[in-house]
């Protein structure tokens, strides 16, 4: 098993604002990143596979159709927008580093499990950079494999 | 426990090629990197090791011991090098960065002295790496 991570980046805008909170609380909780003009950020988002070695290409994963999948759900979607304001996957949910991430992995979850040659393929991990010193990490339902090798 | 990780770098030229597969198929499973010349990279080999800290020393393993390992077990194999005509183990092994990920697990894991080789992680370009645990 072998786990192949490649980066790619998008920029987009964003405003952390919840209707759940009054205007108080949300200027509390969020700070800045409550402006109601919103503020943007260059994102790098990390897509982790694992799988199997093919011994015939030495390869885990097609990187074109990693890319291609990536662009297709991600990227064209995430891109050079406001997240709020210009798409559907943050109507209802505050577009954080965390929850784009936790979107990210359901965007590509479907795509990317059982590809590969033998269908072995599966998505590992999502790793959003939201800055240089932010990021956040989602494994899924399974384990960090490194937290899984501690318990072992 | 706790983790030590150690990062060196080497530069090589590969190429993909499946003698099994024709020219057309290699072209078109290996694109740009089926060119007969090879082409390079700057590789970064990150190096985990697991262990408990010596309560005497304070260290899981002497830093040193490996980075000298590292030099005299990858770097001097691979670096500068044409892999697939100058490493044994690739005329028969594609150098993807899959497999020579685990191939310096292979070269790596009996040799420490000291902890428990945990991951190798090896980058190809800053936008691409492995991760590899040994199973």
């Amino acid at each position: 098993m072998v786990h192949l991570t490649r980066r790619y980046r998008f920029s987009a805008a964003h405003r952390l604002h919840t209707e759940a909170l009054s205007a108080e609380e949300n200027a509390r909780v969020y700070g800045k990143c409550n402006n109601p003009l919103g503020h943007g950020h260059n994102y790098v988002l990390e897509v982790t596979v694992a799988g199997r070695v093919d011994p015939a290409t030495g390869m885990v994963c097609d990187l074109g159709y990693l890319d291609a999948v990536v662009e297709q759900e991600v990227i064209r979607r995430f891109d050079e927008v406001h997240l709020n304001l210009d798409t559907e996957n943050f109507r209802e949910r505050v577009p954080t580093a965390e929850n784009i991430c936790l979107e990210a992995y359901r965007l590509l979850q479907s795509r990317l499990d059982g590809a590969g040659p033998g269908g072995e393929v599966r998505l590992a991990r999502i790793r959003l950079e939201e800055t240089n010193s932010n990021s956040i990490e989602y494994f899924g339902e399974r384990d960090n494999p490194g937290a899984a090798r501690k318990v072992r | 426990m706790i983790y030590v990780t150690r990062r060196a770098e080497f530069s090589a030229s590969h190429y993909y090629h499946n003698p099994q597969f024709s020219a057309e198929e290699n072209r078109r499973i290996f694109g740009k990197c089926n060119n007969p010349h090879g082409h390079g990279h700057n590789y970064t080999v990150e190096v985990t090791v697991a262990g408990e800290v010596d309560p005497t020393t304070g260290m899981v393993l002497d830093l040193k011991d490996l980075k000298k390992l590292l030099e005299q077990e990858v770097l001097q194999v691979m670096d500068h090098r044409f892999l697939n005509r100058e490493v044994p183990v690739f005329a028969t092994t594609i150098p993807t960065t899959e497999n020579i990920a685990v191939e310096i697990w292979k070269l790596l894991a009996s040799k420490l002295a000291l902890g428990k080789l945990h991951r190798i992680r090896l980058y190809e370009t800053p936008d691409l790496f492995v991760d590899y645990y040994g199973d």
